[in-house]
């Protein structure tokens, strides 16, 4: 199998643990998965990304212009932002929900986030909006948004991972008191995939 | 044999453990920091293991380690090697007797350093071997054949990764049962161990003759190698480092090039280069940072005058600055194999909206906002120099406090505050150093500002940490690497025994006092020192939080002079975000209606 999967967002949203699944669930069906972690200066406040790439044939830690098959972005703008990774019929899943720039208070430029969603929408036939605020609200926490997008993209059938192996190494990777709720939450993201139908 | 995923820098630990490394020292400095964290965090049994208090530190105490036939793992970023090169030099003449490898992380781009200095010639310049690692899985290998060659041929030997290799991740496959080598302790030799001129002298010699055995016995090396054809229509691509494996993957569609991975850069492997060479009419090179492979390539050209066009660097064809990627090579590729460049242009239209920017700025509730804006507000309508350095308060530069007019490498706020002290004695120079930073390189310059009588006000930021590259531990913070809590070197001390006069302790939470202290320094000549005292905010867990309350008149001056990220306008009014909000009240103390209170978080 090749595949590539872009998971980006903003410092802090747990875009780690999330390609940290997806790596690890890739190399227990017995792919071989290179990938790469923003790190450094970026990391609090700024974009991040992780890149995973599945098959023999990647050996760049990063993906190729155009060759990105998924974006799971945890943001709208850094959704945008990483369009130049994906395939012209490449799969976006979005967060509706913004995190306006720590700037946005000096600099007012009125970033909302929905002009974002309606390029995307607008541009990209494939492109599957979650509002994290109201997946999250079962759980009390916006912190379980990482795990839901994973369960979402499974659950579309566009992960290129069984939901048996992800939920395996939900309860290899994470912390033991925060199994259950994590394979909840992963749980929650699937139903809402297998049942998403676009408002397009 | 464990199989793990990890991290290049973890592979590069793991392997140097597995090579039975004994003595293991570096700075913190990305993209190389996760080395020294990796073998922190796994086993590593007797063991010594230290955060140096600078990178020459780190490659003395490896080097006698060495000396003593143990083998030393050294590691730094780029400019880590800047500051640690004056051992290196005079270590290249000595040499060692237990392997020593130093590893030396590149970053082009670039993404978080200052140069984009290529560490591959700083070992041509040294006259040492240099490993060029173009995987996660190849650093692995090679940090343990490094240990070997330097053994094996008594020199240090640089290991050097680029910032994609660092931070890639990768499967290794390793024997978890690694101890270190044992050795025979040193034993004196002042004919060996002590350099004179005329230890250089003849060791010149000795490394030039051996440079030229290395550079036939790397003519046969594993990483050396040919992929792809045999021979393309008389033409090959050369590539060191990252830029192979963005080119294997051009291979992938085009099985028909060939493709030569230069794998040691320093001693260049002649003879391997030259039986390709013989067989083309033109070559490419593709390498980040310098164009060191082309210059060897060009070298071995002339000296069997072959009839062979070099491309590269130097005929404009690869671009010198930047990063290399996949596309980037595949286009350069094209361009020299005459095919057509087939852009997989990305689906991105024209009418992409603006995008939001995020440039890094300082945490909410970070203490150096309130060290800056005590200096700016002591010194209003007054003339002042802001000598920053590295590190997290880099980012003082940042509107709305604009508050770092210089920064040029580690320490060298202290000593250029002197420079503008001595040529405008009108204006209040400024220092601002943090805490890691002050211990690394700051100490001399205040010593130089005592001895040469300069008027300056070096602002000490002391968080209890080396924040920027992630929290390590450095002799201000009580705690090192072999697991061990010790005295704490109090920077007060270190600056009353130095010869300071003024010393005054204030805590940036306090802006009054603050800007007091600052006000009462700038009265004073001579040398004075403000520490500004608070801890890290990622690594104490506040209580507190503030809230804004109905006297605010939403007039923003919290947001417009200090420009923390917890206080934001949400529906035209301003409100604070309590998930940011640490509750230094530093907003509070600035607020003209005192519409902003202090509270316990729930």
């Amino acid at each position: 199998m090749n595949r590539n999967i872009l998971v980006c967002g903003v410092g802090g949203q747990g875009t780690v643990l999330c390609s940290r699944l997806i790596a690890s669930a890739f190399m227990a069906e017995g792919e071989q998965v290179h990938s790469a972690e923003t790190i450094g200066m970026a990391q609090r406040g700024g974009s991040v990304t992780s890149h995973i790439r599945v098959g023999a044939g990647a050996f760049s830690p990063l993906i190729p212009d155009g060759r990105g098959d998924l974006i799971l972005a945890f943001e709208p703008a850094e959704a945008v932002r990483n369009l130049n990774y994906l395939k012209p019929d490449g799969i976006v899943i979005v967060n509706s929900q913004p995190v306006k720039p720590v700037t946005e208070s000096l600099r007012k430029t009125g970033y909302d986030g929905t002009q974002m969603l309606s390029f995307l929408q607008e541009h990209y036939h494939k492109t599957y909006v979650v509002d994290s605020h109201e997946v999250c609200r079962q759980f009390g926490s916006l912190k379980f948004f990482n795990i839901i997008i994973l369960g979402v993209a499974c659950g579309l059938g566009v992960l290129g991972v069984g939901k048996d192996t992800v939920v395996a190494e939900i309860e290899k990777i994470v912390k033991e008191k925060f199994v259950e709720v994590n394979k909840k939450a992963f749980a929650a993201g699937f139903l809402l995939g297998e049942h998403y139908v676009t408002d397009r | 044999m464990k199989k793990e995923y990890v991290m290049g820098n973890s592979a590069i630990a793991i392997g140097a453990l597995c090579s039975g490394v004994k003595m293991v020292a570096g700075y913190p400095g990305t993209p190389s920091t996760e080395i020294i964290e990796t073998i922190f965090h796994v086993p590593h049994e007797g063991v010594h293991l230290e955060w140096s208090v600078n990178e020459k530190a780190a490659m003395e105490v490896c080097a006698s380690a060495s000396y003593a036939g143990f083998r030393s793992l050294v590691t730094m970023k780029q400019v880590g090697l800047n500051v640690a090169s004056d051992p290196l030099l005079s270590l290249a003449y000595v040499g060692v007797k237990g392997g020593m490898v130093i590893v030396v992380a590149d970053d082009p781009g670039p993404i978080s350093s200052q140069t984009e200095q290529d560490t591959r010639r700083f070992a041509q310049f040294a006259r040492i071997p240099v490993f060029d690692p173009a995987s996660p899985e190849q650093a692995f290998e090679m940090v343990q054949d490094a240990f070997a060659l330097s053994e094996k041929y008594h020199t240090p030997v640089i290991l050097r990764p680029t910032t994609r290799v660092c931070h890639g991740y990768a499967t290794i496959e390793f024997d978890e049962s690694y101890a270190p080598k044992d050795a025979e302790g040193f034993i004196k030799d002042s004919s060996r161990w002590v350099i004179f001129p005329k230890l250089s002298a003849r060791n010149h010699e000795l490394i030039e003759k051996r440079n030229a055995v290395l550079a036939a016995e790397f003519s046969t090396y594993r990483f050396n190698t040919v992929w792809g054809s045999a021979n393309h229509g008389h033409r090959a691509v050369f590539a060191s480092g990252i830029s192979f494996s963005y080119a294997r993957e051009y291979l992938n569609e085009h099985q028909d090039v060939t493709l030569v991975q230069v794998g040691t850069a320093f001693p260049f492997p002649q003879d391997f280069a030259k039986k390709i060479l013989e067989d083309c009419e033109e070559v490419l090179c593709l390498e980040e940072l310098s164009p060191l492979v082309e210059e060897a390539l060009l070298q071995t050209a002339g000296r069997y005058q072959l009839k062979v066009r070099i491309r590269g660097k130097l005929t404009g064809d690869v671009p010198h600055a930047g990063e290399l990627s996949v596309n980037l090579c595949a286009k350069i590729l094209d361009s020299f194999f005459g095919t057509e460049h087939r852009q997989e242009v990305p689906f991105v239209s024209d009418d992409v909206p603006p995008l939001p920017v995020r440039p890094p700025v300082l945490c909410s509730g970070c203490p150096h906002r309130g060290a800056f804006y005590a200096v700016k507000v002591a010194m209003r309508k007054k003339k002042a120099y802001y000598c920053g350095d590295i590190g997290c308060y880099t980012l003082g530069n940042a509107q709305p406090l604009d508050m770092v007019d210089t920064c040029l490498c580690m320490g060298a706020g202290i000593t250029m505050s002197q420079g503008l002290c001595h040529v405008d004695s009108e204006a209040v120079s400024f220092a601002f150093i943090g805490d890691s930073t002050f211990f690394a390189s700051g100490i001399t310059g205040i010593v130089n500002a005592i001895y040469n009588e300069a008027n300056i006000i070096v602002c000490i930021l002391d968080n209890a940490t080396t924040a920027m590259t992630g929290h390590q531990p450095h002799p201000g913070t009580g705690f090192n690497l072999m697991g061990r809590y010790v005295d704490k070197l109090s920077i007060e001390k270190v600056l009353e025994g130095l010869g300071v006069q003024k010393i005054v302790l204030a805590d940036p939470a306090n802006l009054k006092a603050s800007v007091a202290a600052v006000k009462e320094c700038a009265k004073l000549k001579g040398v004075k020192a403000i520490i500004f005292r608070s801890p890290c905010v990622s690594i104490v867990k506040s209580v507190d939080k503030c809230v804004i309350t109905d006297k605010c008149k939403d007039c923003g001056i919290c947001i417009k002079q200090l420009g923390c990220p917890a206080v934001i306008t949400r529906k035209d009014r301003t409100v604070i975000d309590e998930s940011l909000c640490v509750g230094c009240s530093l907003c509070a103390q600035i607020c003209p209606y005192k519409a902003i209170e202090k509270v316990k978080h729930e």
